[in-house]
C-alpha cells in the first residue's frame, strides 16, 4: 500500500529490463524498491522494460516493500507512457528524474491524476519523489518540495549533478556539500524524506558507510543502494546507538505515563520534555524495533 | 629338534603354539643380510616402476576386477583418465571403477562404458557428461552411489574389494610413504592437494596399491598419508592434476548475495539453536551458502567469547582462517576444498589429517562425525518430510554428489539444510523429490532465503528460535510460496529401468535413480 | 492488431526468455520453444505464451519461437507481449 509516512533507510535500484533481479528483490530487507525506466534502460529497450516492470509489479507479492518506479522525463517519448503504465501497475510511488523546477512535479501529477481516473485509482492515491540531480533543482529545492502533497521525498542524484557542475566526485564529498545540505533543508522545512544519492563501488564497504554516516549526521532518512550487499551497512549506519535507545526509552516512558495522567506536560527527571525531543525519541525507538535491536513488547 | 643355529627345540611345544622352527623347512637367510648403504638401498628396493602399464601387470590386473581412485583432485583431477587410458589400450574388460568421486573431468569414461572397458561404477556422485550418459541408460548394471562415510565402511568391511587402487599423490618417495602436502617447502612444482583422507581407506584395505606422483622426494617423506607399507609400486608421471581446480565448483567462496542472506539467516539459527556453547564443534559442507556460513558465525564466537573444539569434514580456507585466529581449535582433515586448506595442513599443528574411516564410519562411536554438534549442508531439493536429494537436478538427471550428507546429517546433534527457495524458475522445496539421499528425520531445520522451517521433531528448536524473534514457517507454507511464484512443476517422466541406486551410510538401499525419458 | 514485420523481445540472460514473433499462412498459434526447465514448465510456458498472444487479438497465424531461461511466468508475458506490440509496429498499449 502507498504510504506517504514510512522508514525509508535504503532504497535498492533494480534495473527495470532485467527480470533475473525481480523475482524477489524484497528478501533481502531493503525498505524500498526501485524500479528502474530511465538510466539503466537504452533507448531501445524502453518498450520492454516498461512491459516488464508492469507485468513484475501485477504479479509479484514484494511484500511490504514499498514500490517506487523511476519514469522517464515526460518530455522524452516514454515518460507520458511510463506514468500511465506505472499508475496502472499501481506503482506506490513514482520517482521524477532531473527534476529543476517545481513546474516538473506539476506537470507530472497532472498526468497521474489523469492516469488514476482512467484506471480506477483513488485520486492522490500515486505517490511523487522528486531526484534532484542539477544545479537549478538544487537551488529550486524548496520549491520543488512543497509543489505537491504527493510527494514523499526529494532525493540527490549524485551523478548526473556532478556532470552539470562540472566536477567529479570526491571521496570526501566536498562537492555534494552545499547539494546535500540544501536539499535536507528543503526537505525538513517541505515535512518530507531526504534520500541521498548511491554509492556505486559495491565493493568499498568502507566508503559505503562513510557517506552514509555523513548523510546520517547531515540529517538524512537514507541512502540508494545498487547491490544487496550494501543494505546492511547502510541499515546499521542509520540505526541507533544503546545509547540514545536507552535515553529515548526514558522519554517515551514519560510520554506514556503523561497520557495516563491525562495531563499534557511531560516531565523527566523533574525537567519538562520538549515536544521535539519528544518526536525524536520516538523515532529512535522505532528505528531501534525495525532495525531489530529491540522488540516492540520491550517499549 | 635343533634350529638352524643349532639350539634344541622341543619339537611338542612348537607343534602346540603352531609355531615353525627358525631355519627348518624354510631358510631364513636366501636374501642374506643387506648391506648396502641406505642411499643404495633407496635405489635398489624402490618400488618405483617405469609406466602405468608396467605397475598394472605387475599387480596382476584382471577382466572384471575392481579398481578405485580419489577425488581430492576434484575437477582438477588428471590421475583417473591417464590410468583408464592404459587399462583400454592394454585390452581389459568389465571393469569396476569404484571413485570416491566423479567430476566433470571424467567425461572420457563415457568411451570406456562404450568399449566395454568399464562396467561398473561405484561414487559419490557424478557430473557433466558422464552423469548424464548414465542418466540416459548407457550402463547395464546400476551405478551404486555411497556416501563418504558408507564407502569408508563398506570398503573396511570387505563388502567392497578393491583388487588395485591407483592413488594419485603430490609428493611421494620411493618406498611409497605419499602426501598430500610436501612438508620441505623448499621442494618445487609439488600439485598439493591437502588431506588424501578418503585414499587412504583405499590404500589401506586394497590387494595392491600403487601411487601415482609427479614428486618423487628424498627418503623418507616422513609425514605421510600413505604409509609405505601399504603401497606395492610407485608410477612416475608429468602431471597428476591442478590443485588450482580443486575449490572450482561445488566449493567457490560466494560473493551472491542470496547464498549470503542465507548464511547469515544459518548463522543466527546456529547461535540460538542451544548447541552454540563454549566448546562446540562444527562441520559446513561444499556449497557457496553452507561455506560462507562461518563468515557469520565467526562474528558471533568473537562477540560471545566461543571457541569451537574443533571443525571436522572438508576444509576451507575460511575455517583455517578461524583456526589461526584461536577461535577453533583442532582441524579434522578428511578433505580439502581449496589451496588455502591445503597449506594449512602443511603449516598447522593443530590441523590433522583422518582417513574416512575416522571421518564417518557409521559403525563406530569413535568416529568423529558422531562427536559433531553442528553440520550445514547444502541441498538440490528438499521434501515437506525433510528427505534431502544432493544427487538429481530438477529435470532428474544425475548432476551431484552425495558426499558425507547423510552421514554427517545423522551424526550431528544439530543439522542445518540450506537451500535458496528457488533456483531460476526450479522450486527447491517440493512434495516430493526424486531422489532421496539424507533420510528427513536427520534433518533439523531448513534455511532458505526467505524463511525458516523447523523438523516437527525438533519443537524445543523452534521454540529457542521463535524465542528470539525469528520467523519460524511450517515447511508446506515455504513449499506454497515457493509454488505461487514459479507455478506447479509438472511431474518428470523416468522408464522403469534403473541407472543408479543410492545406498544409506550403512549400506543399504535408500533410493534408486531410474532412466530420464527426453 | 495485425503482425507487419518480425520482431524479438528479450535476452538469454537467467530468468530471461527471448522471444521472436513472425506472421505464419495457416491461422493459429505455434509457439516453439527451448527452455531450460522444459521438463517442469515447458507446457505452461507454452499455453502462458498462447493466452497472452491470444488476449492482444493477433489478426492470421501467429509463429513464436522462444528460448527460454527459466522466465517466470509473468516476464514470459512480458516479452510475448513487447515483442507483438513491435511486430505490429504498434504503440497502442493497454493495461
Amino acid at each position: 500500500m502507498a504510504q506517504k509516512q514510512r522508514l525509508r533507510r535504503t532504497m535498492m535500484f533494480i534495473p527495470g529490463n532485467n527480470p533475473g533481479m525481480m523475482r524477489d528483490a524484497h528478501i533481502y530487507g531493503s525498505d524500498s524498491l526501485m524500479f528502474d525506466l530511465e538510466d539503466s534502460v537504452s533507448m531501445a529497450e524502453k518498450d520492454a522494460a516498461r512491459e516488464l516492470v508492469y507485468q513484475a509489479l501485477k504479479t509479484i507479492d514484494y511484500g511490504s516493500t514499498e514500490i517506487v518506479v523511476r519514469i522517464n522525463p515526460l518530455d522524452t517519448p516514454y515518460g507520458r507512457a511510463d506514468v500511465e503504465a506505472m499508475v496502472a501497475a499501481g506503482a506506490h510511488v513514482l520517482r521524477m528524474p532531473k527534476t529543476e523546477t517545481a513546474k516538473d512535479i506539476t506537470d507530472c501529477e497532472a498526468v497521474i491524476e489523469e492516469m488514476e481516473k482512467k484506471y480506477g485509482r483513488p485520486v492522490g492515491d500515486t505517490l511523487m519523489m522528486a531526484a534532484i540531480e542539477g544545479a537549478l533543482g538544487v537551488i529550486n529545492a524548496y520549491q520543488i518540495a512543497t509543489s505537491s502533497k504527493r510527494l514523499i521525498g526529494i532525493a540527490l542524484g549524485a551523478e548526473d549533478f556532478c556532470a552539470n557542475m562540472k566536477c567529479q566526485r570526491t571521496l570526501s564529498g566536498a562537492e555534494l556539500q552545499l547539494a546535500r545540505q540544501t536539499i535536507v533543508l528543503a526537505a525538513r522545512a517541505a515535512g518530507i524524506d531526504a534520500l541521498d544519492t548511491v554509492y556505486s563501488d559495491v565493493n568499498n564497504e568502507e566508503q559505503l558507510r562513510y557517506e552514509a554516516q555523513l548523510v546520517k549526521d547531515l540529517g538524512f532518512d537514507g541512502k540508494s543502494v545498487i547491490n544487496p550487499r550494501q543494505i546492511a551497512p547502510v541499515h546499521e549506519v542509520f540505526a541507533p546507538t544503546a545509547k540514545a535507545i536507552e535515553k529515548a526509552r526514558k522519554v517515551v516512558a514519560a510520554i506514556k505515563e503523561a497520557e495516563a495522567r491525562g495531563s499534557g506536560v511531560i516531565s523527566l527527571n523533574g525537567k519538562m520534555v520538549d515536544k521535539p525531543v519528544a518526536i525524536r525519541a520516538q523515532r529512535v525507538i522505532e528505528l531501534a524495533i525495525i532495525s531489530g535491536i529491540i522488540s516492540p513488547e520491550e517499549v | 629338534m635343533k634350529n638352524l643355529i643349532g639350539h634344541e627345540i622341543p619339537e611338542q611345544v612348537a607343534e602346540h603354539l603352531g609355531l615353525g622352527i627358525y631355519g627348518v623347512n624354510v631358510d631364513p637367510r636366501v636374501e642374506g643380510k643387506d648391506t648396502a648403504s641406505s642411499s643404495e638401498k633407496e635405489q635398489k628396493r624402490s618400488k618405483v616402476v617405469g609406466s602405468i602399464e608396467e605397475a598394472v601387470r605387475l599387480c596382476g590386473l584382471k577382466d572384471g576386477m575392481t579398481i578405485s581412485f580419489h577425488h581430492h583432485f576434484r575437477n582438477g583431477d588428471h590421475v583417473l583418465n591417464q590410468v583408464m587410458e592404459t587399462l583400454a589400450r592394454m585390452g581389459f574388460k568389465n571393469l569396476r571403477v569404484a571413485s570416491s568421486s566423479l567430476t566433470d573431468v571424467h567425461a572420457p569414461l563415457v568411451e570406456h562404458i562404450k568399449n566395454g572397458v568399464v562396467t561398473h561404477i561405484e561414487s559419490s556422485g557424478c557430473r557433466g557428461k558422464l552423469a548424464d550418459a548414465i542418466s540416459h541408460g548407457i550402463m547395464d548394471e546400476p551405478v551404486i552411489f555411497r556416501s563418504h562415510g558408507g564407502r569408508a565402511a563398506t570398503i573396511a568391511d570387505g563388502k567392497l574389494h578393491i583388487d588395485v587402487a591407483f592413488l594419485g599423490a603430490p609428493v611421494c618417495d620411493v618406498y611409497g610413504n605419499a602426501s598430500g602436502v610436501c612438508q620441505d617447502e623448499s621442494v618445487e612444482g609439488v600439485a598439493e592437494c591437502g588431506s588424501l583422507g578418503y585414499a587412504k581407506v583405499d590404500a589401506q584395505f586394497a590387494d595392491k596399491t600403487i601411487i601415482l606422483t609427479n614428486k618423487i622426494i628424498k627418503y623418507p617423506n616422513a609425514v605421510q598419508s600413505i604409509e609405505g607399507t601399504w603401497v606395492n609400486y610407485v608410477v612416475v608421471l608429468d602431471d597428476i592434476g591442478d590443485p588450482a581446480k580443486i575449490s572450482s565448483g561445488a566449493a567457490r567462496f560466494t560473493k551472491n548475495p542470496r547464498d549470503l542472506l542465507i548464511a547469515e539467516m544459518a548463522a543466527k539459527v546456529i547461535v540460538n539453536s542451544g548447541y552454540f556453547r563454549n566448546d562446540f564443534s562444527l562441520q559446513t559442507g561444499s556449497g557457496g551458502a553452507s561455506l560462507a556460513v562461518t563468515r557469520f558465525l565467526a562474528q558471533y564466537m568473537r562477540d560471545q567469547h566461543i571457541t569451537a573444539r574443533f571443525a571436522l569434514g572438508g576444509i576451507t580456507g575460511q575455517i583455517v582462517k578461524l583456526h589461526e585466529e584461536g577461535l577453533i581449535g583442532t582441524i579434522w582433515d578428511v578433505q580439502d576444498f581449496d589451496v588455502e586448506a591445503a597449506a594449512s595442513l602443511r603449516r598447522n599443528p593443530s590441523h590433522h589429517e583422518i582417513d574416512g574411516i575416522l571421518y564417518a564410519t557409521p559403525f563406530n562411536r569413535g568416529s568423529v562425525l558422531n562427536h559433531l554438534d553442528v553440520v550445514v549442508l547444502s541441498a538440490l531439493e528438499i521434501d515437506v518430510n525433510f528427505n534431502v536429494n544432493v544427487l538429481t537436478g530438477s529435470d532428474g538427471v544425475i548432476r551431484g554428489a552425495i558426499g558425507g550428507h547423510p552421514d554427517t546429517a545423522k551424526g550431528a546433534s544439530l543439522t542445518v539444510i540450506v537451500s535458496p527457495l528457488i533456483r531460476g524458475r526450479i522450486p527447491c522445496v517440493r512434495d516430493r523429490v526424486d531422489t532421496i539421499c539424507t533420510d528427513g528425520r536427520d534433518c533439523d531445520v531448513l534455511v532458505t532465503d526467505v524463511g525458516i522451517a523447523v523438523n516437527p521433531s525438533r519443537p524445543e528448536i523452534r521454540e529457542r528460535l521463535s524465542k528470539v524473534g525469528l520467523k519460524i514457517y511450517d515447511i508446506h507454507e515455504l513449499k506454497e510460496m515457493a509454488e505461487k511464484v514459479v507455478g506447479k512443476p509438472d511431474p518428470l517422466e523416468f522408464t522403469d529401468k534403473v541407472v543408479a541406486v543410492v545406498t544409506a551410510p550403512d549400506g543399504t538401499i535408500m533410493d534408486v535413480i531410474h532412466e530420464v525419458v527426453d | 492488431m495485425k503482425i507487419s514485420t518480425k520482431a524479438e523481445a528479450g535476452t538469454l540472460e537467467s530468468g530471461d526468455i527471448h522471444v521472436e514473433v513472425e506472421s505464419k499462412e495457416e491461422p493459429g498459434v505455434e509457439v516453439d520453444l527451448d527452455s531450460t526447465v522444459m521438463k517442469l514448465y515447458g507446457r505452461q510456458i507454452t499455453n502462458v505464451i498462447k493466452d497472452t498472444v491470444k488476449e492482444l487479438g493477433v489478426d492470421g497465424g501467429v509463429l513464436i519461437t522462444a528460448t527460454d531461461k527459466g522466465a517466470l511466468d509473468c516476464t514470459v508475458r512480458a516479452r510475448v507481449k513487447t515483442a507483438i506490440y513491435r511486430a505490429c509496429e504498434s504503440k497502442n498499449y493497454t493495461w
